[in-house]
Formats: C-alpha cells, structure tokens, sequence
C-alpha cells in the first residue's frame, strides 16, 4: 500500500507540479524546524535504528550533519524508512526533503529521475573476501580459485570481466539464496566470496562462525558511489546538503574532530577559521549560521569519526579505509576550499 | 427451390454432426484469437517501454562463467553456447539420475515385499522418510554434508588416486594412447558378439530347452577380448592423477558436489516413488504365477526376473514415465545449490540481458521438447512389454 501510495504521490506531483521556485525545500525545511531524511530500512553501518528506535549509520549521519548546520541542532531529524523501490519517488514526491539511503551516484538518476547528487559519502564497489588461512593478501593472487556468488543484474559479469582482463581463470559457484551461499563460502566450498564490499563486511560480521577468520581483499572490481541525493530545483538546499557532507571531509582534513573543536576555534589557521566560522562568510552565503560547520564537527564528527564509528574499527563490520580515505593517504575523499 | 434451400438449412442446423463441426471451428478460433492478441499485446508493451524483443541476443557475448560443462566454454563464448552448457548439464544429471533412481527403486520395492523382516521394514522407513520430506529440503542436506568434507589441503585420499574434498571427488583418468583404437574396436567387437550369443542362446532355448550361461560367456568376451588387445599391444598404461596445485586439484576427472548432492537428492527422493510403483506393479501379478513358476522348478531369482517382472512392467512403465519426466524436471531445483543447469544459466542470462520473456519460453521449450522425447522413449518401450492381444 505505502509503495503505491508513494508512487501514486510521485506521478501526482510530476503530472501536476509546476516548476519548483528556488529555495523550495529550503525555506519549508526551515519553517517546519526538523528535515525529513529517507534512509535504509535497515542496513547495519549505513542506517539501521537500535533496539530503543534510534538511527545510526554513515547515512544517518549526513542527515544529522545537515540538521545541525541549519537549525544547529543534530537531533532535527524524521527519519523516513525506505525499500529499493520507494526511495526514488519519495524524493521525487516531496515526501522526504533528502535521501541518504546508500544510493549509487548514476547518470540517468541524476538526469532523467529528477535528481541531484551531493556529495559521495561511500565508495563501495565488487570486492572478494577469503579466510585468513589461505594467506591470500590481494585479488591478484586468485588465479584458479573457487569463487561462491549470487545470480545478480552484474555481479557474475563483473568477476568475469576481472578475471579475463588479468588474465587468470576462476570456478564460479552461483548460488541463488544468500543462506546457502553464505553456507557454501563458510563451509570451505570457495576459496573466496564476492559482492559489494560493504555486504561482504555484514556477512562477516552476522554470518561467519568467526569474523576474525576472514579478510576483505582491498580490490574492488566495479564501481558503486553512493552519494546523498535531493530534487532537482532548489539550488540553496542542494548546496546545504554538499557542504554539510564536506565539512565532514574537510574537518578530517584539519585535523579537527569532536573533542577538538572548541581548541581549534583559536586555531591560527586561516582555514581551519573560514572552515570554523570564526573569519565569518560562509555561512552567509549558504544562508544559515556562520558556526553551522563547528556544530557539524560537534555533535555529529568529523567523516573519519563517523567512518570509524559506523562501519570502520568501532563497529562490528571492520571495514578499513580503503577507498574511503582521505586523498592524502590513497583516498579518493576531497573537499574543495571553503572560501 | 426456396423451400428446398430452407428445408437444407434447417437438415443442417439439426445435423449433430455439422453442429459439432461448427462447435470446433468456433473453439479453435477462439484459442488462436486469444493467443495472437496475448503474443500481440506483450510485443506492443515491451516496444512501448523500449525492451528489446527477439532473440537476436543469443549470438551476443555471454561474458560469465559456468563452474562446469561437458561442453567447453569461456566468458567471451555467446549466450547460446552458454545455454548449451546448461542443457548439456541438466541433461547429465538427468540421464544419470534416472538411471541411479530406476537402480534404487527396483532394489527397494523388491526389498519391500522380502520375507526377511528387517529388510522389508528398513525399505518401507525408507520410503516414508524419503518421499514424504519435500526435495528441496532434501537437496539442502545432501549439500551440506557434501560441503562439510575437509578442504583440498586436508583431503581424504582413499588411495587409487581417488581424492575426497569439499570440492568434490576427483578420480584418475587414464591418459589417452594411440594403441587404444585397436582397443575400442575389440570392445565394439565383444559387445556385438553379446548381443548376438544372447540371440542365438534364447533360440536355442526355445528349439531344445537347453539353457546356455549367454551372460556369463559374454562378459568374459567382453572384458577378455580388449583385455588381450590391450596386453598384446604391451599394455601402455598412463594416469592422470590429481594433485593439490593453488587452490585446488588440478588434473584426473571431477564430480563437483553440486552435481554429486543434486544427483543423490533426486535420486533418493524419486527412488522412493520408484519403488512404491514397482512394489504394485509384482502385487498386480497374481501369486498363483509365482507359485507356478516355483512349482516347475524356477530359483527364486529365476521366477523373479523370468516370470514376475515381464508382467509387473506392464503395471510399471506408465507411471514410471511419470517418475522420470518429474526427475528431469525436478533437477531445476539446481539453482538452490549452485549447479549451472539450464534454469541457472537461463536466469543469468535474462539478468544480463533483460529479454525475460524470450529466455524463459527458451527454458520452457526446452524442457517440453526434452520431456515429450522421454515420454515418446518410454510409450515406444511400454507398447513393447505391454500384454500382446491374440
């Protein structure tokens, strides 16, 4: 029913809504005083509630971030709960304000589906993982190796493609239920396991008899950049939600984390200033609070923080940095100035 | 003339025979309205969402893997080819299955009418246990347990060069030489000689009475015959053992335990309807007959297979042919354990492509031609053992 309520809202909304004034999404998130954020139904590391009903994950916290720097406040937040299938004309809809629901960044999303991509605040791609015994430390040194997979739209595909273009052979065992693959991988049938690194990590950290028996390959074979999006139209609001997940990136990149905060406001950096609000402008010209950044890097963390907390060392998924690192050390993470 | 003509019509519409005939053509009509405006439709719907429709993308390249095929194949091989692979596959398991499950069925159904009470009351468990357990569960335990074998670097090496892993069996194969030629047509020779002794054995029965050991004879041509070839050509014998190499064994041939844990659930499971149907098929033959038989000096052994099976076939064959469509059918079930059969191939496939409506009436297709042929195979069998009238 709510699917098809939600549809039934989208197609409404594209047959009847006129061409959305600039500054929309902003001024109604602003004088409702919370945002309405769309997120996993329940995805460990990314956005999944605890037992008491409250959200955390790499994704809830872009929402937090973006409550935090407009009403400076992290705890603004609605939380809307959403599959596969509802989370585009959710948005589409103006049922939700932003959604931040490990979402991959796509042309035809961000053009013909009425959106607008923000920053990546994950990048997940096809990985491999294998048990520590075998002492296999890269992709690389799978030749002839037995790999357990599901049937999916393009993860056969792609471990073909991979395995043709090093030039090494493979034995797949294509398995149609995650039990009897996660099973079959466990039980020594194949020497490695592959599907998005981010799964690859909550099947070691729910299924395996012993997460520490098992090692995620630092290659990943497909591209999946998973980025906050908002509707098309409403230039402010699209900024707002980039540069809330920026700051994040951008505070990593100082130095500045949760516990800091207050000292670096003293800091004589010229940057760490602009970024902290102290030498005011930014917050002027996104329209909020000049210390929307110092309340972002306060309540919700810097993005190493809230990597680490959600899916990193401090969570039971284990997942390093990889890709996920700060372009100083390998990473593909870069904030542009903010001047 | 007027009234003649209406006088015709009305002899017409009274006729049942033209009524029944008008009845037809309606019907026929009808159904071939109904599924052009069905094919029609579904065309009109796939052109208007932009799907592509026909089967243009068979000769594409398939671009993923199969773990394993009697046919060969590689990645950049067309879908086709893929879809061979699966057939071939499901085609395998099924020959063998049925072969397996026919095997199982005879012994336990036989077992299940024995004097001896242990063996009759373990084949009538066995029959309850088996046939009243839904097979998909059944396929989850016989995969479990063949993946709970240690791993290739543990292996279990039975000797013979047989290797027992969680990566199936391997077993030696002997490697192909020249001299084997000769070999196979000694073989060729004694398995034709067999069928001939037979003849001329059951002949000479009938003419004399006299039986003659046909079968004892011919096996002993038959191994003796390449056995001399092959040690007058000095006997080069060469194996192709697996050894541990990376990951796995490499080398010698494989049963994977997809194949083997398929194999034996549907083995096992239709095994237990087979003996159940050959267990009515000797109820259906009066015991007087056995008595008969016994009383004119037939073994039991004798009386069995002489006197008791040529008739209880004709009970058997027809729901047999039943049991044996299901088995090939059922061996679709690969998917839930990862055996690349023509369904799992099939699926990936409509997964890559998207041409769902094309790949799976390839898939049905497929299965109706293969079922038809098997259920042609046994009616040409059932009408040779059937009761010949006089």
């Amino acid at each position: 029913m709510k699917i098809i309520k939600t549809v039934m809202a989208a197609a409404a909304a594209a047959m009847f809504a006129g061409p959305a004034l600039a500054g929309q999404t902003f001024d109604s998130v602003k004088a409702k005083g919370f945002v309405q954020c769309g997120v996993n139904l329940g995805l460990y590391g990314f956005s999944a509630p605890d037992d008491k009903g409250n959200w955390s994950g790499l994704d809830v916290d872009v929402c937090r971030a973006v409550a935090a720097a407009l009403f400076g406040d992290s705890t603004k937040v609605k939380f809307t709960p959403l599959s596969a299938q509802q989370r585009l004309p959710a948005l589409q809809s103006g049922e939700i304000d932003m959604l931040a629901r490990n979402t991959t960044w796509t042309l035809s999303r961000d053009t013909a589906n009425g959106l607008n991509f923000t920053t990546v605040n994950y990048y997940d791609g096809q990985g491999f993982m294998v048990a520590k015994k075998l002492g296999v430390k890269s992709a690389k040194e799978l030749n002839g190796a037995t790999v357990c997979v599901l049937p999916g739209t393009t993860t056969e595909q792609n471990l073909s493609d991979y395995f043709r273009a090093t030039k090494m052979t493979f034995k797949p065992v294509v398995i149609e239920k995650n039990e009897e693959l996660n099973g079959a991988f466990f039980s020594g049938r194949c020497d490695a396991i592959s599907s998005d690194a981010s799964q690859l990590a909550a099947i070691r950290a729910n299924e395996s008899p012993n997460p520490d028996d098992y090692v995620i390959l630092p290659e990943l074979i497909s591209k999946e950049p998973l980025a906050p999006a908002v509707r098309q139209g409403d230039d402010q609001w699209m900024d707002l939600v980039r540069w809330s997940g920026l700051a994040m990136i951008a505070a990593e990149e100082k130095g500045i984390t949760s516990a800091n905060v207050d000292q670096m406001m003293s800091s004589a950096d010229p940057e760490v200033k602009r970024l902290l609000g102290v030498t005011p402008g930014n917050g002027k010209a996104l329209g909020i609070d000049e210390a929307w950044a110092a309340k972002i890097i306060k309540q919700v963390g810097n993005y190493g923080e809230s990597f680490e907390r959600n899916v990193g060392k401090g969570s039971k998924l284990k997942i390093s940095r990889g890709l996920n690192a700060l372009y100083t050390q390998g990473g593909l993470l870069y904030a542009p100035p903010f001047k | 003339m007027r009234a003649k003509r209406q006088g015709g019509m009305r002899a017409l519409i009274y006729s049942a025979r033209f009524r029944g005939l008008v009845y037809q053509v309606v019907v026929v009509a009808a159904v071939i309205a109904l599924g052009w405006y069905l094919v029609n439709n579904t065309l009109a719907n796939l052109a208007a969402r932009g799907i592509a429709t026909g089967l243009s993308f068979l000769g594409r390249e398939a671009g993923f893997d199969i773990g394993e095929g009697a046919v060969a194949y590689q990645a950049s091989d067309s879908y086709l080819r893929a879809l061979v692979v699966g057939l071939f596959n499901t085609l395998s398991v099924s020959v063998v299955g049925i072969i397996l499950a026919s095997t199982l069925g005879l012994v336990i159904g036989i077992a299940r009418l024995s004097g001896n009470w242990i063996v009759a009351r373990l084949a009538t468990l066995y029959v309850e246990a088996v046939r009243n357990v839904p097979l998909l569960l059944q396929l989850f335990v016989w995969y479990g347990l063949v993946t709970a074998l240690p791993g290739p670097r543990q292996a279990l090496q039975p000797g013979l060069g047989l290797v027992l892993s969680n990566r199936g069996l391997k077993i030696p194969l002997p490697v192909w030489h020249e001299t084997y030629g000769p070999v196979m047509i000694a073989l060729g020779v004694a398995l034709a000689g067999l069928f001939f002794l037979r003849r001329w054995a059951v002949a000479r029965q009938y003419r004399t009475g006299q039986p003659f050991p046909w079968a004892a004879v011919g096996i002993a041509g038959v191994i003796g015959l390449p056995g001399l070839v092959f040690l007058a050509v000095g006997a080069p014998l060469e194996w192709d053992l697996p050894r541990l190499a990376g990951f796995n064994f490499q080398g010698g041939g494989t049963l994977s335990p997809e194949f083997v844990a398929l194999l034996m659930g549907l083995s096992v499971y239709t095994g237990a309807f087979i003996a159940e149907i050959v267990r009515s098929g000797i109820l259906a033959v009066p015991p007087g007959q056995t008595e008969a038989a016994l009383s004119l000096g037939l073994t039991r052994a004798q009386t069995l297979r002489l006197v008791i099976l040529p008739q209880a076939l004709r009970v058997i064959v027809p729901p047999l042919t039943s049991q044996y469509l299901n088995l090939t059918k059922n061996s679709s079930l690969a998917v839930a354990i990862g055996y690349p059969d023509l369904v799992s191939v099939a699926n990936t496939t409509i997964n890559q492509t998207g041409q769902a409506v094309e790949g799976v009436a390839l898939v049905m297709g497929v299965f109706l031609v293969i079922s038809l042929s098997l259920s042609w195979l046994m009616n040409w069998y059932n009408s040779r053992v059937a009761l010949v009238t006089r």
